[in-house]
């Protein structure tokens, strides 16, 4: 009897499992695959039928040619400076005994939960053809902020911050009595430092820069904003091609040659640094303060620390003012007519944006959480495919993804172009991703053995998943809920292929509005968004948190 | 009495490392459970026992074979259709759920009456002396008591089979004692068929209607313990339950051995030819010292160990094998000593069957 019949007919045992098995393969088929198929197809459509025509254009053209070195080149530019000041944060605050940690944490990883191109905003009022800095302050007349290093400012800024988030967890994960060791063995504070944290941090370190580098290359909102139509890139050169040019062939071809590096880096990170990282778990709790810097060495991180903090208060304190002042550069009467034109004729679009994201967020969970229960627990045919593709949409850049959604639904048998569908579904089978990855990261802590005994108590499959599994991963259910909301409100790169006149997002609003010169409006938009950021999370925090604090505080 | 669960050519494989032939985990066993008996699979880590187990819950598919709970074949069917309760060696206790709640789950599953739940569930509790611990979180009981509620959680649902998985090897040792003792009796008073699996050979004795010595994915005997202690029927069996000595002999007469020019008894009806050279067991406490010449075979003292309640002396014979002996109360006739001559008798003989 083969291996896959036997699977499947255990699995047939419970047919309500095996139908959500069925279901859930057949969505990641029809809405993660299908679409990327999809754009790859398209990518390689000519006038009279197949051929590499539109990838000749790339050797061809100056323009899509300059797109990609733009694009890697950013990328590894923003991944390199946000790696560094990522572990230089991440340090201070999970190894030294300084003050604030919280308040510095929080502000750190703020630009995460703010739409991703606030940075962008700021830059502009900042140093733009108004800028408080460049016009006022140096009184410059022909500085243009646009290009290269506009682009790496604002994505540094936005990107920091995931640098931050992980390798913090790698720092934490290095157990302090190594260095004690270290030390106890004659090694200096410099060498401790050089040969042991570092090394150890090390996979942490590649894996952070290839998550910023995907990040960077998947990136719409800031080089709109601020790469300039003399320093083309790929993200938003695609999607001119496609809603400027109406040429969906050579949009297709730009998204599948921005796919290339996303999904080597991709695979580079999830298939061979994750295999490397030296993770120490011991049972023993451990006082992490490091001792491979001095005092001096200290201070000197914490004003490192301090400085990105400031520069993050300040970005968004400038988006505050300009959204509660008359006209950025010219006229700093308060006013509140811009929140007024929110709350007015962009009234809809808030309603649109809350609406997609609430409609999304707890499928986006409990898929998450499901998927992480079956491929941890379950063994059934399509368990390999399951798991890569439900992860695959991280990788995967929102423009590709955006292309591919027009390329599937906008013909039989799925007509959903124009619908609310169309961008709930997106967000859903975009955000699962971090879900799954903290589910299976905490499901591979609980003996499985609780589970069985659910089963053997006479609980079938989905009721052992309710009753017994969703409460005991509550936490990584409530960062899943986190995630997916939190980038539902933020998202653009797909999303601005997929809004209508029926269905808008504030997102999209916000980049028309830089569009026209309104900044006043973006930075007012980009207020209330992170205001709804905020309060949702917190009521989330409350909702979930309380089951996930008594899951959580026992403890086998 | 009728047989309550029967398993028969049962088979497990696990697929090998790295495409390598298929490992054997269970080799088509045949067993046999009387109905309100206690059964106890015990053998070392990895010869099966534990695998033999999970396929009677559920949790491992058979590669071959069938089970029955009475007339019913179970083999294909879900864990959850099936009518066993487990106590798992790590208890398993839903973190989550309160002490009730935790016991009630099986019930709640079995959509039984409310009232009827808190009835049983009650009762339960009392029977393992967890009355008023109803609200209690898992994490503020002790090992035991977690252990209580695990069977608790099981016998609330008076399952057709109850499945033991090493429940006691978390515990310490006085504690571990005391819970055999209690599940024993829990058994007894319930009637129900149990499997319980070990690596413990004391814990099998005491516990159990019928020890299953199992190795290799085989079983190698199947019996009450005393018999199983008394008469091993190999080797392995002898060496894992107990501790024992391997003396070669020749038969004299069907009652008599020579080993070592003494002539000791052999175990009654034990189906040897005379003149055959036999293998033969005999337990410590079996083997007596005297320092009076005549009596047995001539050997020297070799190692001596204290132990309070009993003496473990090491002697070699003149043949060269060494005869382990334990006596009990060895203050009363004074210890002997390292170097020392003594004689070495024994009680009856058991011969092994000739090995294959």
């Amino acid at each position: 009897m083969s291996r896959a019949v036997r699977e499947l007919r255990l699995l047939a045992r419970d047919p309500i499992l095996f139908g959500l098995v069925v279901l859930i393969l057949a969505a990641l088929l029809v809405f993660v695959l299908y679409p990327i198929l999809l754009v790859l197809w398209q990518s390689f459509t000519t006038g009279t039928g197949l051929g590499l025509d539109n990838y000749q254009l790339l050797a061809e053209r100056r323009l899509y040619r300059n797109a990609l070195r733009n694009s890697l080149g950013v990328a590894t530019l923003v991944a390199a400076i946000s790696v560094v000041i990522g572990y230089l944060v991440a340090f201070s605050l999970s190894r030294t005994d300084v003050p604030l940690k919280r308040v510095l944490h929080n502000t750190t990883i703020l630009p995460i939960v703010s739409p991703p191109f606030s940075g962008a905003i700021s830059i502009l009022f900042l140093f733009g053809f108004n800028g408080v800095i460049t016009r006022q302050l140096l009184g410059l007349r022909d500085f243009s902020i646009y290009g290269f290093w506009g682009v790496v400012a604002s994505q540094v800024f936005t990107f920091t911050p995931i640098a931050y988030l992980s390798l913090r967890g790698v720092l934490a994960g290095i157990n302090p009595t190594l260095e004690d060791a270290a030390m106890n063995v004659g090694a200096s504070r410099g060498q401790v430092f050089r040969r042991v944290v570092l090394p150890l941090s090390l996979p942490g370190v590649a894996s952070a820069f290839l998550v910023v580098f995907i990040e960077s290359m998947a990136d719409f909102g800031n080089p709109l904003v601020l790469a300039g139509a003399a320093f083309p890139m790929l993200a938003p050169q695609a999607y001119l091609e496609i809603t400027g040019s109406f040429n969906l062939p050579r949009g297709a071809m730009l998204a599948a040659v921005l796919l290339v590096p996303s999904l080597t880096a991709f695979a580079i990170q999830r298939y061979y640094i994750n295999k490397r990282q030296y993770v120490t778990v011991t049972g023993k709790p451990t006082a992490s303060t490091t001792k491979a810097v001095g005092p001096a060495g200290k201070w000197l991180l914490y004003a490192g620390v301090l400085l990105f903090g400031l520069v993050v208060v300040a970005f968004y304190g400038v988006i505050l003012i300009g959204a509660s002042t008359a006209v950025w550069g010219f006229d700093y009467t308060p006013t509140l007519r811009h929140f007024v034109y929110v709350f007015d004729v962009g009234w809809d679009t808030v309603k649109d944006t809350v609406l997609v994201a609430v409609a999304s967020t707890p499928v986006s969970g409990l898929m998450g959480m499901l998927i992480a229960f079956l491929v941890v627990r379950r063994v059934f045919p399509g368990k390999r495919p399951m798991e890569f593709l439900s992860i695959l949409n991280f990788a995967v850049p929102g423009t590709v993804v955006g292309i591919g959604y027009i390329l599937a639904f906008n013909r039989p048998p799925l007509i959903l172009t124009g619908t609310l569908a169309i961008l709930v579904l997106n967000f859903v089978f975009r955000y699962v991703p971090v879900g799954i990855q903290n589910g299976i990261a905490v499901l591979r802590q609980i003996d499985p053995s609780i589970e069985e005994a659910a089963q053997n108590l006479g609980a079938d499959g989905v009721t052992t998943f309710r009753k017994v599994t969703l409460p005991l991963i509550a936490p990584a259910f409530f960062s899943g809920l986190v995630f997916a909301f939190v980038r539902a409100m933020t998202a653009i790169s797909a999303a601005i292929f997929l809004v209508s006149a029926n269905w808008n997002l504030m997102t999209v609003q916000i980049l028309n509005q830089v569009g026209s010169g309104r900044l006043g409006v973006a930075a007012a938009f980009s207020i209330v968004l992170l205001a709804i950021v905020l309060v949702a999370v917190g009521i989330i925090g409350t909702l979930v948190g309380r089951r996930a604090a008594a899951a959580s505080t026992v403890r086998f | 009495m009728p047989v309550d669960l029967r398993l028969v050519r049962l088979r497990k494989e696990f697929p090998g490392h790295d495409g390598g032939p298929n490992v054997v985990a269970v080799n088509d066993v045949d067993l046999a459970i009387e109905k309100g008996t206690m059964v106890t699979l015990l053998g070392p880590s990895g010869c099966g026992k534990t695998t033999l187990l999970r396929m009677i819950a559920g949790f491992e598919e058979p590669t071959g074979g069938e089970i029955y709970f009475g007339d019913k074949r179970v083999d294909r069917l879900a864990p959850n259709a099936r009518d066993t309760a487990m106590v798992f060696q790590s208890y398993a206790i839903f973190p989550h759920l309160d002490v009730f709640e935790n016991v009630a789950f099986g019930l709640r599953m079995k959509r039984v009456a409310e009232k009827s739940v808190r009835e049983r569930v009650d009762r339960v509790l009392e029977l393992v002396g967890l009355a008023g611990f109803e609200r209690r979180a898992p994490s503020q009981l002790s090992g035991g008591q977690q252990q209580r509620v695990a069977l608790a959680r099981c016998i609330v649902l008076e399952p057709h089979v109850l499945l033991f998985d090493e429940p006691l090897s978390n515990l310490d040792a006085k504690l571990r004692e005391q819970m055999r003792v209690e599940i024993r009796e829990l058994q007894q008073r319930l009637g129900v068929t149990s499997v319980y699996v070990t690596h413990d050979q004391a814990e099998a004795m005491a516990l159990s209607d019928l020890v299953v010595v199992m190795n290799a994915g085989t079983i190698v005997q199947a019996a009450p313990p005393q018999d199983l202690y008394a008469r091993p029927s190999s080797r392995f069996v002898a060496d894992f339950v107990g501790k024992a000595n391997f003396l070669t002999g020749a038969v004299l007469d069907p009652n008599t051995v020579d080993v070592a020019g003494a002539r000791l008894r052999l175990s009654s009806a034990a189906p040897v030819g005379v003149g055959e050279t036999v293998e033969l067991v005999v337990r410590p406490e079996a083997v007596l010292l005297e320092r009076e010449a005549g009596k047995g075979a001539k050997g020297v003292v070799e190692r001596v160990a204290f132990l309070g309640n009993h003496a473990e002396y090491a002697v070699r014979l003149a043949t060269g094998d060494v005869v382990e002996a334990h006596e009990t109360n060895p203050a009363e006739r004074g210890m002997f000593g390292v170097g020392e001559e003594v004689w070495v008798s024994t009680g009856p003989l058991h011969p092994l069957p000739p090995r294959r």
